[in-house]
């Protein structure tokens, strides 16, 4: 008696062209977020080693470079809170590198540890705003870069996962 | 091999990322590799600057007294004979010169009169209140209260710093120094005050005061690795060995 099981088995691993753009789409994404926590790692290394350095770091396109961070929000118990960033972002890039060769588990994780450092960078964004009244470029391109991974990750979760 | 390549990519990136770091980091090191507490070379100024041309060592600088302005004066305290003369060029927003302010204080008290503490002014263009407040110190001064503002400026510096207007704020200093608010804020809008400020700025452009805070002892610029109390110390007492 012929069994119907070879063809939904057929029809489970040959998925709808929709979907096979979707996947492939999604790992575009994921490679995107890799890239883009690549920059904010630069970022926060080179802020991290001028902190340890106890090195002035000169702003050129912004002004308060100095006040930013040589406040006391600079640092967390005497860790330097872009150390703190660039370990956030090379888990960052981590997680996409998983999802990215098909581990869907790292997909969720990655969505809501960017979404936890949506939410430092814009207290941080608020801080430099209304408290210090002072703006860091090297911060600004750190909460930026937090943005776009943001718009990245969100895109992957409800854009494509849902087609 | 697949199954690996993206632990394999992890690790690389992880290896790239802290020896960036590691190069970064001794890098940074290099450039102020040097241990002595003095920078190597220390351009003297030129004497066609009129403030510079006045201050030919340090120890025969002018000195600034109670309501008077003169150009080429300064403003000391410590000890006006003393063997080791610590100048600095500071900016009143530059928050590592409201740190180094505390040290210093320190290291005045240390060394009670065998220090004499000249303050220059430095404004840098970035930090938007330091002119008035250079301003404000020099105004004060001219009702003899100069260090007394210029402690109380220091010792405020989160406070006035990110406001939107700091001119009301140096104002309220004044009335609790005392001051005649009047006077004051007249003198803080006059050109000879101006003039003041300009003056230290120009003799440090011409010593070629790369920016805050910049420490020059005996003439010699201090290695800026070494502006912390031991670092400080180090240099005072090089100096008053070599003076034995």
């Amino acid at each position: 008696m012929p069994s119907n099981k070879p063809d939904t088995f057929q029809a489970e691993v040959e998925t709808s062209p929709a979907r096979r753009s979707a996947t492939r789409q999604s790992i575009y994404l994921y490679i995107a977020a890799a890239l883009l926590s690549l920059v904010g790692l630069a970022d926060s290394i080179y802020l991290t080693v001028e902190h340890l350095a106890g090195r002035s770091v000169q702003c050129t396109i912004t002004s308060g470079c100095e006040e930013v961070l040589t406040s006391t929000y600079a640092t967390i118990s005497g860790l330097p809170l872009a150390g703190v960033g660039a370990a956030a972002y090379f888990i960052v890039f981590s997680l996409a590198i998983l999802a990215a060769f098909g581990n869907r588990r790292t997909g969720d994780f990655l969505f809501y540890v960017v979404a936890l450092m949506l939410a430092v960078s814009l207290y941080l964004f608020a801080l430099q705003a209304f408290v210090l009244h002072a703006f860091c470029q090297f911060c600004l391109l750190s909460g930026a870069v937090t943005l776009l991974l943001s718009l990245v990750v969100a895109v992957e979760r409800f854009y494509f996962k849902r087609k | 091999m697949k199954r690996y390549l993206p632990l394999i990519i992890i690790v690389g990136v992880l290896s790239v990322a802290l020896g960036a770091g590691v190069t970064l980091w001794r890098s940074s090191k290099r450039a102020n590799s040097n241990t002595q507490p003095f920078t190597q070379s220390t351009p003297s100024p030129p004497a066609a600057s009129p403030a510079a041309s006045a201050s030919a060592t340090p120890n025969q600088i002018p000195v600034s007294q109670p309501g008077q302005l003169g150009i080429a004066r300064v403003h000391e305290r410590g000890g006006t004979d003393a063997k080791v003369t610590l100048e600095e060029y500071g900016d009143y927003q530059c928050p590592p010169c409201g740190m180094l302010f505390h040290d210093l204080k320190t290291i005045e008290k240390e060394y009670g009169s065998q220090l004499r503490f000249i303050f220059r002014h430095f404004p840098l263009q970035g930090h938007k209140h330091a002119v008035t407040a250079a301003h404000a110190a020099e105004a004060a001064g001219l009702q003899g209260r100069f260090w007394e503002m210029h402690d109380m400026i220091y010792q405020n510096q989160l406070s006035w710093s990110p406001a939107d207007d700091a001119r009301p704020v140096f104002i309220q200093y004044a009335r609790n120094l005392n001051l005649d608010v009047d006077r004051f804020t007249r003198d803080m809008d006059s050109a000879d005050v101006a003039q003041r400020v300009t003056a230290d700025y120009e003799r440090g452009v011409s010593l070629s005061v790369p920016g805050t805070p910049t420490i020059f002892i005996n003439g010699r610029q201090v290695n800026p690795n070494a502006y912390t109390p031991d670092g400080l110390r180090t240099a005072i007492d090089f100096m008053l060995g070599n003076k034995k």
